[in-house]
């Protein structure tokens, strides 16, 4: 164990550590800086449906790669081939620089999975369920019970450690499926809709946890519909829509590229709304018109908003903000990202 | 992690362990039930119903009643654990619990998952069994040294049931269909293949239906075993069906189970 990692720290041993002490291993991709996931062509195919559509991406080590996109555009799918759960219908992958096909137990021994629905024992004590998972990495019970010990306390789920699952609430049961998915000190861990459905207290102490582990050098793959989930925990991410990547980068530079510094939010009363996008249109870089609203974009939100006031226009509502994901989600579907 | 391969635990016995992880929970009660059914069983029909049949017809197949019965019930004991086990079991961990999901994300695969449910099925039919067959000895039913035999002769009778049935609770959206399986298969099997009756007091055209259910099998192994009795050519026979049904209901659920949890 290197003398590197801290006391509290939730993973057993750290990726150096681990390289270290790596002269028996033969894979050679390894000690080369390729990627961690590679995916060239990839397809997943449902009968006729097509839910992932040729896709290309590199997930490279210690970095926060996010799938972004709305329900059914995809993400699921491909963070199944990712974790060996569910066969390619075409191109390659290669995971660890594994391939998924044939050396599926190697691969996942070596990540941890947050699947979008718990998997969790119900009716076993929150302790149990950590020590049932770590054998099925066939780990030692004493190292699982050492593990489970700074997990519990990384998930702070220490007090509740002899309690059953049931009662537990949505965000303890998802700290609790992120800690037994390190169990196995992965080396890549992916949280498939990691805070869907938690309320906004328990998603920002998910998200604190998220980031320690990134800084534990722990590489994540995280799909979302959340975009401000994306802009928190990614470093890279990918825009998805009906199995397709619409864009790729870093949130900054999509929200550079695609949206705008500042974004005018107006509303008018339905009735009036499609008259007033018409007197508004040349104050912005682009309007979009939405049900309810009304948005501007533009590098200067409050001179587009004295602009409108100017022009007689009485908004029943008026917000300036910062360009997000979302507007670039707009921009590159036509569509919003939850609905 | 550099654990030394060679040294690890076969990983159909780690799926194996979360069954006995989880049966923790319920041991207590399972085990207690285990006991006292056989008691009230061999009370209630062997020397309750059986004194009565007995001062009728004397014997059944030259033997008393509850000699008849006691094997008779050790076999449909099995069967029903038998499939009870593969069925809501499987189901929940498909459905509601998740568990089949939970283990395919580490490195076990289908088989060992298959292999683990199985397996622990056959450890709950030997503890089961095992504590039938020593109620039965304390009725003072057993004949010969032969009866140690009923016990694998027991759980390969419940297999026969659990390897298909749960290749079947594989494919099913919702569990009606497990009642419908006790309804026409285990209560019918239960009550005419030869627990309760020889099954040559059957109607001649309904005796072969009872020759092919596997219960037969079981049933007529367990008691010629247990009481010593046994027609050795046709031992072969009734093992090798029940075999047949373990071996054919795997590898079909080998197929149902990759199907279901593969996607």
């Amino acid at each position: 164990m290197a003398g590197t990692s801290t006391g509290d720290s939730p993973r057993a041993s750290s990726a150096t550590g681990s390289t270290a002490t790596g002269s028996t291993a033969t894979d050679l991709t390894l000690t080369r800086p390729s990627p961690l996931v590679t995916a060239r062509g990839l397809v997943k195919r449902f009968g006729d449906f097509v839910a992932v559509d040729n896709i290309d991406f590199d997930i490279e080590k210690g970095e926060s790669y996010g799938f972004l996109g709305p329900n059914g555009a995809g993400k699921t799918s491909t963070m199944r081939m990712i974790a060996c759960m569910s066969p390619l219908s075409g191109g390659t992958l290669r995971v660890l620089g594994m391939d998924p096909a044939t050396q599926g137990p190697s691969i996942r021994s070596r990540i941890g999975l947050v699947p979008q629905e718990d998997s969790l024992d119900l009716e076993l004590t929150v302790l149990d369920n950590l020590m049932i998972y770590g054998r099925y990495f066939d780990l030692p019970r004493n190292v699982i019970r050492e593990r489970a010990e700074r997990l519990l306390d990384f998930a702070q789920l220490t007090d509740r450690a002899k309690d059953k699952v049931d009662p537990l609430s949505g965000g303890m049961k998802r700290r609790l499926t992120i800690a037994r998915s390190l169990i196995s000190a992965p080396e890549l861990l992916i949280l498939d809709e990691p805070t869907t459905g938690l309320d906004p207290q328990a998603r920002h102490l998910l998200w604190d946890r998220l980031y320690r582990l990134k800084q534990e050098g722990v590489t994540q793959i995280i799909t979302t519909h959340y975009m401000d989930e994306a802009e928190q925990l990614c470093d890279r991410l990918a825009v998805m829509d009906h199995g397709r990547f619409a864009a790729e980068g870093s949130p900054r530079e999509l929200i550079d590229r695609f949206a705008t510094r500042e974004v005018l939010e107006l509303r008018f009363r339905i009735d009036g709304q499609q008259a007033a996008a018409a007197a508004v249109e040349d104050l912005a870089d682009r309007t979009e018109e939405l049900p309810d609203r009304l948005l501007l974009y533009t590098d200067d939100g409050d001179s587009a908003l004295r602009q409108v006031h100017e022009r007689g226009l009485r908004p029943e509502s008026a917000i300036v903000r910062r360009g997000t994901l979302e507007d670039v989600f707009l921009r590159l579907t036509g569509r919003t990202l939850v609905d | 992690m550099g654990r030394a391969r060679g040294l690890q635990t076969p990983p159909s016995w780690r799926a194996l362990g979360y069954w006995a992880y989880a049966y923790k929970r319920t041991w207590r009660g399972s085990l207690a039930t285990s006991f006292l059914f056989p008691i009230l069983y061999l009370a209630a029909m062997g020397i309750g119903l059986g004194s009565l049949v007995d001062k009728h017809t004397h014997t059944i197949d030259h033997v008393s009643y509850l000699y008849f019965i006691a094997p008779g019930l050790l076999a449909s004991t099995a069967m029903q654990i038998g499939t009870n086990e593969a069925t809501y079991p499987v189901m929940g961990a498909i459905k509601w619990i998740r568990t089949y999901f939970a283990m395919l994300a580490t490195p076990l695969s289908v088989t060992d998952v298959l292999l683990g449910t199985l397996s622990w099925i056959g450890v709950r039919l030997a503890i089961v069994s095992g504590i039938y067959l020593s109620v039965i000895a304390a009725f003072g039913v057993v004949q010969s040294p032969l009866a140690l035999l009923a016990f694998p002769a027991a759980v390969i009778t419940g297999l026969a049931f659990t390897a298909p049935v749960a290749a079947f609770s594989a494919t099913c959206q919702n569990d009606q269909w497990f009642s419908a399986i006790y309804r026409f298969g285990v209560i019918p099997l239960f009550l005419f293949s030869g627990t309760f009756f020889p099954v040559s007091q059957l109607p001649a055209w309904l005796r072969p239906v009872a020759y092919a259910t596997p219960l037969y099998h079981g049933v007529t192994l367990c008691r010629e075993l247990v009481l010593g009795q046994v027609d050795w050519p046709l031992l072969p026979v009734h093992v090798g069906y029940l075999v047949a049904l373990i071996v054919g209901g795997y590898l079909v659920a080998r197929v149902t189970f990759r199907r279901r949890l593969i996607t």
